[in-house]
């Protein structure tokens, strides 16, 4: 799925969640945690958008101290 | 010794690629030139002094290394060693930009590791300013045990080439090849025994470490020169009465690294066999039972908590540290990427995160990232980082130095700086050699600088 839509749904689902739970339980925190790591992994996609493959292997130092 | 210079160097890995299609990348030599132009001041060589007393220059096999100024506690050398790298940050953002003008647009990554793909290493080396009565034969044996194992809570975290499709938890650790050795480039010991200490000589010797890895985490840094330091007080003191030997110092060092569950067990010159944790809290423990003797302050006081709270979490489960420890850190992360993602572990998008953690730039390395999210547990805040890019520790020699630094750059002066002295050479060669680097100021000092 691309990451725009990730984010779409994820909004989404945030704004269910708002509308439905009054007080904050156990789930709601262990959802927010989750979406959290959610938001990170997405932007990790971003990041790794570019060719990884070529990017390690062009990852070549000399040796230092 | 009570009050003691510390001092952290960081030698930086490079890739540069192209953002105009069918160009080749600028080479890393250019590279490098492009990022240290702004900062010379039009001398010749890629070698200089800063205006926070950090020294900035290009090391063996062209990596940028930054040197912190002497800090005289922990919390400085944190603060200098991340400045260090929001300052080579600011030099890479402004080199894109020229070399976008000069007609050759380019993306600069520059990581904070020790490992490149292949498996070349380049360091991070600590350095600690110790009472020279300590001979290089005690300082050794009661110290390897401890380096050895100290990795279970400072290592950084590696990804193993797809051959081996495992973790590691140290960088550094597959390149030790010595118990003792003074070489820095080939056969790299667990101690390293260069000793320039760029003070009086009958006074001080200076331990350089080349064991660890370099770290992203605040916390990292800080349990990893804060214990280590404890021990060192230990040693100078002839308070480690245990025979803490191990039979196969370079082996044990690779076995605990290659095994993330803690557990393994290595084996002792009087054949009990102990775990990296079982062995770190015996020093934990020889630690505690020092401060009912002298005077304890509430820094030490705070390793020692820190200390034996990550043992205990390692001994329970280690993923807990997720918030403390790079390796772990690292580590939870890419696991939660690769599940949630359905990689593989040996895909190159799986090396290519262990390599983004280390990227300094605030907007693209993933350590920032989580730290962005208070994912990470930190130890300072980001406007007294922001301060030490250009200001010095002000309770050591590297007060004076920045001082003379500053004068000299806004009076375009021709001068000669070092650890241990200042120089001018107009319109009287005059020159100010310092050999106690405890002491922030000297009235010598103070009268040539401001004789300019």
């Amino acid at each position: 799925m691309p990451s725009a839509e990730r984010k779409q749904e994820r909004r989404k689902k945030t704004s269910e969640t708002e509308e439905t739970q009054s007080a904050p339980s156990l789930n709601e925190k262990s959802e927010e945690i989750k979406e959290d790591l959610d938001k990170i992994l997405d932007e990790i996609d971003e990041i790794l958008e570019e060719d990884s493959e070529e990017f390690v292997e062009n990852y070549v130092q000399r040796g230092g101290q | 010794m009570k009050r003691r210079i510390y001092g952290l160097e960081n030698e930086y890995g490079i890739i540069c690629s192209s953002e105009s299609k069918g160009r080749r990348a600028v080479s890393i030599p250019n590279v490098v030139i492009y990022l240290f132009r702004e900062i010379i001041h039009g001398r010749m060589y890629p070698d200089v002094f800063l205006e926070n007393g950090a020294r900035f220059y290009q090391d063996i096999g062209c990596h940028p290394e930054y040197a912190t100024p002497e800090c005289d506690n922990i919390i400085d050398l944190i603060l200098h060693d991340k400045a260090g790298e929001r300052i080579i940050e600011h030099l890479s953002i402004s080199a894109e930009v020229r070399m976008k003008k000069e007609g050759l647009p380019s993306k600069i990554s520059v990581f904070k590791n020790n490992t490149d793909t292949p498996g070349n290493t380049y360091g991070c080396h600590e350095n600690y300013l110790m009472e020279r009565s300590v001979s290089i034969r005690q300082l050794a044996s009661q110290l390897i045990p401890f380096f050895v194992t100290r990795q279970v809570f400072t290592g950084a975290g590696k990804v193993r080439p797809r051959s081996r499709g495992s973790y590691a938890i140290s960088q550094r650790a597959q390149h030790i090849r010595e118990e003792i050795s003074i070489a820095t480039t080939t056969a790299r010991g667990i101690i390293n025994t260069r000793d320039e200490p760029h003070a009086d000589r009958e006074k001080y010797r200076r331990l350089h470490v080349i064991v660890g890895d370099s770290n992203m985490s605040e916390y990292t840094t800080y349990l990893k020169v804060g214990t280590t330091s404890i021990v060192l007080r230990m040693i100078e003191d002839n308070f480690i009465d245990r025979r803490l030997a191990l039979r196969d110092p370079v082996r044990a060092i690779q076995a605990i690294s290659d095994d993330i569950t803690c557990t393994r067990k290595v084996e002792m010159n009087d054949g009990r066999m102990l775990s990296a944790v079982e062995l770190q809290k015996d020093y934990l423990q020889l630690a505690r039972k020092y401060f009912e003797f002298v005077e304890p302050d509430p820094l030490s006081e705070d390793i020692m908590e820190k200390w034996e709270y990550v043992l205990t979490c390692l001994e329970e489960d280690p993923m807990r540290l997720d918030r403390e420890v790079d390796w772990v850190i690292k580590k939870k992360l890419i696991d939660s990427y690769v599940s949630s993602r359905n990689l593989r572990w040996d895909s190159s998008k799986v090396l290519m995160l262990d390599l983004q953690y280390h990227n300094i730039r605030t907007d693209k390395g993933l350590y920032y990232l989580l730290e962005k999210d208070k994912k990470v547990k930190r130890m300072v805040v980001d406007k007294d980082i922001e301060h030490a890019m250009y200001h010095p520790p002000e309770t050591t020699r590297a007060k004076f130095r920045s001082r003379f630094i500053k004068l000299v750059n806004e009076k375009k002066i021709l001068c000669g700086v070092n650890w241990s002295y200042i120089q001018v050479y107009e319109p009287h060669q005059k020159l100010f050699l310092s050999t106690d680097p405890l002491e922030p100021e000297f009235e010598e000092a103070s009268r040539m600088i401001y004789s300019i």
